[in-house]
């Protein structure tokens, strides 16, 4: 019966953005309100629902599946509009949902001042539209939809605010760089299609083993061009550089898009197509590696920030780079695990940033912060509670639980080894660091800025909501030699594989207690460095190598500056160069030769009739002439 | 009348009587008689066509000339009504008058 | 025989030469006339009766008669001829007198190397023409039907004298 409910779940946000982008001018800012977070809070419940009836009575197949119409057909080449619900989608789209319907509830008071506010809410329902497409697709023609459906939302509330040229040259910046991955995932799309005539997800996995031998060249290409697309959405190296800049957009717009759902299209792409991935030992390094390289890279920028909204989007692509380490070992559970519970607690902390910042009167600058534990209290209980679980506090938060997964993973999967445990382990530690670092800036010292207003019970009420699942969604899922609860990995398994372990490891314990050491060891320094001694620090800052090392990584490691090098300087200079267009040179060479050929014709249309005469008699000696020669 | 004329003779008529019609439309300026040079080239065109008619000993070649003989009959009454015409509005048959193109 | 055929084709390109030569309209228009005739006894010697008589009745009988009529109309006489004497320069025959040998010269090339050799010509009387022109040909029997009768309309409308002008800017040579 719940299958048949499936299309509503899209349903509603797309009847909000069509209602809200006809007639949004007409709409009072309460019913805009009301279509608004009312279709994505009706989406959440109806997720509730659905999903209530999966985990209750799985069907036979794992999976609820709903065709609504075919969208085209040619020759042999059928998609169909089918809706596909398995454990995996079914995460997704609670995320999703669930996450957006808070966060449109809480942008009901955040932008409540926003002249623009249908337009917001059109885009942010679209938004939703768009990512349960993705999700729920069933064949990777109605997930490149989603997936460019949502690029254009993401380009779209980047430069939300466009009076501001540099909002509209980060949407632009998003925009295209995330089209370069667009582009090598279309092309993984064509080779799939061209070798199995489908691009049904279903077909493709059952065919895959069997069609492809593992290791061979063309499922290590398929594998990398698919993750080339996930590399952009999801800003991994070396696709990393929008991210940061995507902050432009409002707060809301970033807990949405660029920390809870949109930035792990990525994750799910390549969860979902794990079948190709697993036959291709290289690719599935490519993945490890670059998550492992991601992770450190934006956890050493995120160290140097001071706009909050920029160390949160540093610690974003960090906290990705885990989840695209995970998916590499092949640990596919800890992976979508860490992927929930970094929605939650990263969609809480841009809220609760996004209402520090209103508070102050859009500062955005963390030391020009501070004192603000007693004078918002709420956020700050939130807020602590978001870092506790994004520096991986043990015990208490969730995201303890998950990362921790990760770093087990990273030692004990086959394809674990010393490096990746290591790079991981550090990455927890540079975590702890910088989220106590944020914390310390923003919440405690002095304050420097008055608070100008308070949030509102709207924005306060998802803010606690998402704390408590901050704190205790990591309960779901507990270590083997600490409660052995697998609820979640037991629902995953039915689309996932198990992660394999190396044989004989033991001792799970102690690398547990050596992350939780790391992890107090990172609170305990950025105590030091940013609460005890900040003139230790300021000290440190002035020392010569200290200091380009600082600037270096507060500049992201350069990538943008040498990509403005090697990239976008010889494209400006080409463009400049073929302003007028070379190619256009030669037709137009065409036309004027036309044109000339015409003036030098014309001139024998003199009228005279001798001169006509002349003419069919010189033709007449030319055919002849022929002949004679011949 | 199984007379040995060389077929080839009768040709180098013809094209002789093509050549002079051709040489007289080129060089009158008289409308008329660059109409009648083009009789003369058209009746060379039908000589060649029943000297060939007579070689082969196919009726072909009179079928063309009086075919031939039909498109003269019109061409030369539209041609002669034109020159009427022309004569009345230029008071002139000058051919080299009438080049109103300046190409 | 043969000799009847070079004494008419002399006179036919004698004619024919003068046709070209003369001055006066009604000159040369009698020397097309001799022509005609010459050159319908050159189709009686080459078998071909029928055409021969075709050519007298119509080409040198009506065809010729209609440009007597457009020179009388015209009342072309002696400031004619004087016109052409001055058009009719030396220097004028020059070009089309080297375009025409060369063509000419061609023309004989390929007629003298032709491969098929000399075979005696043969009469073809009236009876297998007219088989033939209605039978295989009727199709273009009747578009020549058709082509005449466009003749006669188009000569009919176009000879029409009209008061109007149509040219707006030739109203004050015209005379009344």
């Amino acid at each position: 019966m719940m299958d048949h409910l499936l299309w509503l779940i899209p349903a509603f946000p797309l009847v909000g953005f069509i209602l809200l982008a006809l007639w949004g001018k007409h709409l009072s800012r309460f019913w805009t309100a009301i279509i608004g977070a009312g279709s994505v809070s009706l989406s959440a419940i109806l997720t509730l629902f659905i999903g209530l009836n999966f985990l209750s009575s799985t069907p036979a197949d794992g999976h609820y599946s709903q065709t609504l119409w075919t969208w085209f057909e040619v020759a042999t080449f059928i998609p169909k509009i089918t809706l596909y619900l398995d454990a995996l989608s079914l995460v997704f789209v609670f995320v999703i949902t669930f996450i957006g319907a808070l966060i449109h509830i809480y942008s009901v008071a955040f932008m409540a001042a926003d002249k623009d506010y249908a337009r917001f809410f059109a885009c942010m329902n679209l938004f939703v539209v768009s990512m349960l497409l993705l999700v729920l697709a069933d064949n990777l023609l109605l997930l490149y939809l989603g997936w460019e459906g949502v690029g254009l939302c993401s380009y779209l509330l980047i430069g939300f605010w466009y009076e501001n040229p540099s909002n509209g040259y980060a949407a632009r910046k998003a925009f295209i760089i995330t089209r370069i991955g667009d582009t090598a995932m279309a092309i993984g799309l064509f080779v799939l299609f061209y070798q199995f005539g489908t691009l049904s997800i279903p077909d493709i996995l059952a065919l895959t083993p069997t069609t492809w031998h593992e290791g061979a060249t063309i499922t290590t290409v398929t594998a990398l061009l698919l993750l080339a697309g996930g590399v952009g959405k999801s800003a991994q190296l070396p696709l990393q550089t929008w991210l940061p800049d995507a902050m432009a957009g409002p707060s809301p717009v970033s807990a949405l898009i660029h920390a809870a759902t949109m930035v792990t299209a990525g994750v799910y792409l390549v969860a979902r197509m794990h079948v190709i991935f697993q036959l291709s030992p290289i690719a599935q390094m490519v993945v490890a590696g670059i998550g492992a390289a991601t992770l450190l890279i934006a956890g050493f920028s995120a160290l140097t920030q001071y706009d909050i909204k920029r160390v949160l989007a540093y610690s974003t692509i960090s906290q990705i780079g885990y989840m695209f380490l995970a998916l590499g070992l092949g640990a596919w559970t800890a992976a979508i695990f860490h992927f929930m519970i970094h929605a939650f607690f990263k969609a809480l902390l841009f809220l609760a940033a996004g209402a520090v910042i209103e508070a102050l009167n859009h500062e955005h600058n963390m030391f020009r912060m501070g004192g603000l534990k007693s004078k918002l209290p709420v956020i700050f209980w939130t807020f602590l509670v978001g870092s506790a679980s994004l520096a991986a506090l043990p015990i208490i938060s969730a995201g303890f639980y998950s990362k921790d997964q990760i770093l087990w993973y990273a030692w004990a999967s086959e394809h674990g080894n010393t490096t990746l445990w290591l790079i991981a382990l550090f990455g927890a530690f540079l975590t702890a660091v910088y989220t106590t670092r944020m914390l310390l800036l923003t919440f405690w010292g002095d304050a420097k800025t008055a608070v100008s207003h308070y949030p509102s019970k709207l924005m306060t009420i998802p803010l606690a909501i998402l704390a408590f699942f901050s704190l205790f969604a990591g309960f779901i899922e507990l270590p083997h030699n600490f409660g052995h609860l697998t609820l979640f990995s037991d629902l995953l398994h039915q689309v996932l594989p198990e992660t394999i372990l190396k044989a004989g490891i033991h001792g799970e314990l102690l690398f547990q207690l050596l992350a939780m050491l790391v992890t107090f060891g990172g609170i305990y320094m950025a105590y030091i460095l940013w609460y005890r001694k900040p003139q230790l620090t300021e000290k440190l800052k002035q020392s010569a190598p200290l200091i380009h090392l600082y600037r270096f990584w507060f500049s992201g490691w350069g990538f943008d500056q040498v990509y403005q090098v090697l990239l976008v300087k010889p494209v400006v200079f080409i463009a400049s160069i073929n302003k007028n267009d070379v190619i256009d040179k030669f037709y137009q060479g065409i036309a004027i030769l036309m044109v000339r050929l015409n003036r030098a014709l014309s001139f024998t249309q003199s009228g005279s009739l001798r001169w006509y005469i002349i003419g069919l008699v010189v033709g007449a000696i030319l055919i002849l002439s022929i002949q004679v020669i011949l | 009348m199984n007379t040995p004329i060389a077929i080839e003779i009768v040709m180098l008529l013809a094209g002789l009587l093509f050549v002079l019609g051709i040489v007289g439309v080129i060089i009158r300026k008289n409308i008329i008689f660059m109409l009648l040079s083009v009789e003369i080239m058209l009746n060379a065109a039908g000589l060649a066509f029943i000297a060939a008619g007579s070689r082969w000993a196919q009726p072909d070649g009179q079928v063309m000339f009086i075919f031939i003989l039909a498109m003269a009959a019109a061409e030369v009454s539209v041609g002669l009504a034109l020159i009427l015409r022309i004569y009345h509005q230029h008071r002139s048959l000058d051919i080299d008058k009438l080049k109103e193109m300046k190409g | 025989m043969d000799i009847f055929f070079y004494i008419t084709a002399f006179v036919t390109l004698f004619s024919t030469i003068m046709v070209i030569t003369r001055h006066n309209p009604v000159h040369a228009l009698l020397y097309l006339v001799i022509s005609l005739l010459s050159l319908s006894v050159i189709f009686f010697l080459l078998g071909a009766p029928f055409v021969a008589l075709l050519e007298i009745i119509i080409y040198a009988g009506a065809i010729m008669v209609l440009f007597i009529f457009v020179i009388m109309l015209l009342n072309l006489g002696k400031e004619t001829a004087a016109q052409e004497k001055a058009w009719l320069k030396p220097t004028v025959w020059i070009g089309p007198v080297i375009l025409s040998t060369i063509l000419l010269a061609e023309l004989f090339y390929l007629i003298i190397t032709a491969q098929p050799p000399s075979y005696n010509l043969q009469t073809v009387d009236s009876k297998a023409v007219a088989i033939s022109l209605f039978t295989p040909y009727l199709i273009g029997v009747e578009l020549a039907a058709m082509l005449l009768m466009a003749g006669v309309v188009g000569a009919a409308h176009i000879g029409q004298q009209k008061k109007t002008v149509l040219h707006r800017f030739l109203k004050e040579e015209e005379p009344q």
